[in-house]
């Protein structure tokens, strides 16, 4: 049960038909760009609203007006109908307003408890933070949003779904009117999402509003009582979800029809080109094997946190494994670095494309021929000729457009980039291509371009490993699945045994 | 290409340290005669060689706070043998600074590298060490002009088409190095795992490998400096080169190496160690009193790092498509 911590309703005209917090007009310009403009967006108690919109729509510029971090060019902010403004953040604070990020803002270095109470920590004799009484303060609301979290221990020790509560209970401390969720479940497995719903609704029925960011339809579907779609920082529509359909969302979203089928496949399967038997880690994976074939596309499945990213970059030679053998076309091969893995055809395209991906200071050229290095030099000798030949076929191969290969990564636009790490990868003529969560964080207008493309990759003869916590994509994308579960293979999926029910069952352990 | 070579940074720099000679030469004329620049060249060339080394290692985001006192100890140790064996010949004597100095470098970076150790704080313990060595080995006693052989002392001023040797040792450092840095798949190393170390280690570059590198070539010019250093003032002793390894970083720092990694050249080291250089050597012939030449030297260093933030400030992504067509 929740504690009741909600002030009751401020004052007596305002009824629940009311917002609580509304942007009325709103325009921000950034030198050279407009984030929104003329935007507006209500937030009414007791419900939940979805922002929805691609990347780069003015989502994230909206949360930053409504927690104070920027200031609008033009337009008001409403609260409880009164115009007002949030100067700095602690002013959309003390007007009850809190986000949960994306990234949870919190501190790895304190306490469960400091991080919940941090700026109004309970005071004891002479103003001294009153310890014991925050611990037990926590402790109650981590009990009644039904976290199972000691409050004193450090917050670096929890897993992403726990900093997630951490930072909900956090919110429920200062006693938040209006609750900002920016897309609280892309770091969480689907059981911990279904905990979320619930919470969700606990705080709904506690009369706080909740502006709900998204990329993903079905929650948005379950969860949300309206929605308001933005495109291009300009407002396209809103209303009530119950008279919208998926299909209507998605073309306000995207402004075209966008085919949510994935692309058409004929796999065709050629020779074995990679076999793993018997990988062990200590602590992260046991007894991982699997073969893989040429124009295939595996799938791992699992529940965040199931070792799949873990395995994947100990077959790529980041970490070391105690056992394990692996077969590439059918001769043993040693792989101690990522230089080995690169050397034996396996790539790996990691999670974290912003931190993992490209080197912001370099040029495109040289981010793209980077992991080619070894082939393309002569002796330790750059030859940059054919350094600029490898690396402009694949941005064409790619479709990239920059003015210059010259051009400093950091100066692209975030889907360019994305487009040089993959460039990168391919140049290297891998024979399997391991995609970690390929299309986290991607709008859905960029989803089916990257579907387009791996399913590309693999009728070209690739062996492509797609790692993607996502149902529908695992099971419109991948020819075989194997799914795991604390560190093991649970089983493996094919065919007609391929559903979502099948899945989750395996992979919850249910 | 031509715009990759010149980039705006270095032409700045370039552009400062012409309107300072011309400052200067308003007010001393002679200070931009050939034969002065010349020699200004000459007496910065030890700090060249350093910052050079001291670029590379601050482009894989490590510091080399050691470089002074490797520069002293390998002087001294040079100074030993050449005051033992004064008929040794100066090839012999050339091959041991460097070899010394490049062990001293490549234990710096085995620290970093294998043992993790923060590179600041690997340095400035190795710092301490060397010295401490010095002390040891010298019994805080001075090796003087007169005890070291007349090849050892003249091999630096040796006069070789107009220039003497230690300059070209610099100029041929230059140029060794620019071909490292730029068409090199080691320096090309450099680059990437000071840029984004996670994103080079994913395209196979070993980080720590890189930079264990980065100290050796550190190292072994500190060390070739060593002897050049002690020829050059012929003399040896625990203190010389003292703090020299902060007019070090400063070049790189004013020649617009970032101290976060990832950016820097060959050139702007030159250029940030030529405009030191130029400073320290026209502040008493325009006669300024020496407390305001420190201080004049600092200010510089500043306002150099100053504009180098400025021309660092994120410009902005390339988001609007007409721009991205524009650059």
């Amino acid at each position: 049960m929740l504690k009741q911590t909600d002030r009751p309703v401020p004052s007596q005209d305002v009824s629940q038909r009311h917002a609580v917090l509304a942007l009325k007009g709103i325009t921000k310009t950034f030198p050279g760009v407009k984030a929104l403009s003329d935007v507006s967006l209500s937030l009414f108690p007791g419900k939940v609203t979805a922002l929805i919109g691609e990347n780069g729509a003015g989502k994230s510029t909206v949360v930053k007006i409504l927690t104070g971090i920027y200031q609008p060019n033009g337009g008001t902010i409403e609260v409880d109908g009164m115009p007002t403004a949030f100067p700095a953040p602690q002013d959309a604070a003390d007007n009850g307003v809190t986000a949960i990020h994306q990234e949870t803002v919190l501190f790895d270095e304190l306490s469960v408890a400091e991080n919940i109470f941090l700026g109004h920590a309970p005071r004891g004799a002479f103003g001294l933070i009153d310890r014991k009484g925050m611990v037990a303060q926590a402790r109650d609301l981590l009990n009644s949003i039904g976290a199972q979290i000691d409050p004193e221990h450090k917050l670096r020790d929890l897993g992403i779904a726990n900093k997630h509560l951490v930072a909900i209970a956090r919110a429920l401390s200062i006693d938040a009117r209006v609750v900002i969720m920016d897309e609280p479940t892309a770091a969480l497995s689907h059981k911990e999402i279904e905990e979320l719903y619930e919470l969700v609704e606990s705080l709904k029925a506690q009369g706080k509003a909740i502006l709900f960011i998204s990329h993903k339809f079905d929650e948005v579907f379950r969860i949300a009582d309206n929605y308001t779609v933005f495109r291009d920082g300009q407002l396209i529509g809103d209303g009530a979800i119950a008279d919208v359909s998926e299909t209507e969302l998605v073309k306000m979203m995207v402004g075209r029809d966008v085919s949510q089928i994935f692309p058409k496949r004929t796999p065709n399967p050629g020779d074995t080109v990679l076999k793993v038997q018997g990988y062990d880690h200590p602590t992260e994976f046991d007894d991982i094997g699997f073969t893989l074939r040429t124009g295939e596309i595996l799938g791992f499945y699992g529940l965040v946190g199931a070792g799949r990213s873990e395995f994947m970059q100990a077959l790529f030679g980041i970490t070391r494994t105690s056992a394990g053998t692996v077969e590439v076309n059918g001769k043993q091969v040693e792989i101690r670095s990522p230089a080995d893995a690169v050397a034996n055809g396996i790539v790996y395209v990691p999670e974290d494309r912003g931190a993992q991906g490209a080197i912001l200071d370099l040029p495109i050229f040289q981010n793209i021929t980077l992991p080619s290095l070894g082939r393309i030099s002569n002796n330790g000798f750059l030859q940059l000729a054919e350094e600029f030949k490898l690396a402009r076929d694949y941005t064409e191969r790619l479709d990239l457009r920059a003015a210059s290969l010259d051009t400093p990564v950091g100066n692209l636009s975030g889907g360019n980039q994305q487009k040089v790490v993959i460039a990168k990868w391919l140049a290297t003529q891998p024979s399997v291509i391991i995609l970690d969560e390929p299309t986290k964080g991607v709008d859905i207008g960029s989803k089916a371009a990257v579907h387009e493309f791996m399913a590309e990759l693999a009728a070209q003869g690739l062996a492509v490993i797609m790692v993607s916590s996502e149902i529908p994509e695992v099971l419109g994308m991948a020819d075989r699945v194997i799914v795991m579960r604390e560190g093991r293979i649970a089983t493996e999926l094919a065919g007609d045994d391929l559903t979502p029910e099948t899945l989750v069952r395996h992979a919850a352990g249910i | 290409m031509l715009k990759r070579l010149i980039s705006t940074r270095e032409t700045l720099l370039m552009a400062a340290i012409v309107l300072l000679l011309v400052l200067i030469s308003s007010r001393f004329p002679a200070f931009i005669g050939p034969s002065n620049l010349a020699r200004v060249f000459n007496d910065t060339s030890p700090l060249i060689l350093l910052a050079i080394g001291q670029m590379i290692v601050i482009l894989t985001k490590c510091i080399d706070l050691s470089v002074a006192a490797n520069l002293a100890l390998t002087g001294m140790v040079v100074s030993m043998i050449n005051v033992a064996a004064p008929g040794l010949p100066m090839i012999f004597i050339l091959m041991i600074a460097v070899g010394l100095g490049t062990l001293l470098g490549m234990f710096n970076g085995l620290l970093v590298w294998k043992l993790s150790i923060p590179p600041i704080v690997v340095t400035l313990g190795t710092m301490t060490i060397f010295r401490g060595i010095i002390f040891l080995i010298s019994d805080g006693k001075w090796v003087n002009s007169h005890e070291m052989s007349a090849a050892f002392k003249a091999f630096p001023r040796t006069i070789l088409l107009g220039l003497p040797v230690l300059s070209w040792i610099a100029i041929i450092a230059v140029i060794l190095f620019t071909i490292v840095m730029t068409r090199t798949t080691l320096g090309r190393a450099f680059y990437a795992a000071g840029g984004n170390p996670h994103a080079a280690t994913y395209a196979g570059i070993n980080v720590g490998k890189t930079q264990f590198w980065a100290f050796t070539i550190s190292g072994a010019l500190a060390g070739l400096a060593g002897y050049l250093w002690v020829s050059r003032f012929a003399v040896a002793y625990v203190d010389i080169a003292g703090g020299f390894e902060l007019d070090v970083v400063a070049a790189c720092v004013i020649g617009g190496v970032s101290i976060m990694g990832g950016i820097g050249t060959v050139a702007g080291a030159l250029l940030g160690a030529l405009f030191l250089g130029i400073i320290k050597n026209a502040l008493p012939v325009v006669d300024i009193s020496p407390f305001w030449q420190l201080a004049i030297s600092g200010g510089a260093i500043i306002i150099a790092v100053a504009l180098n933030a400025q021309a660092n400030r994120k410009k902005g992504r390339i988001i609007l498509k007409q721009a991205e067509h524009a650059t």
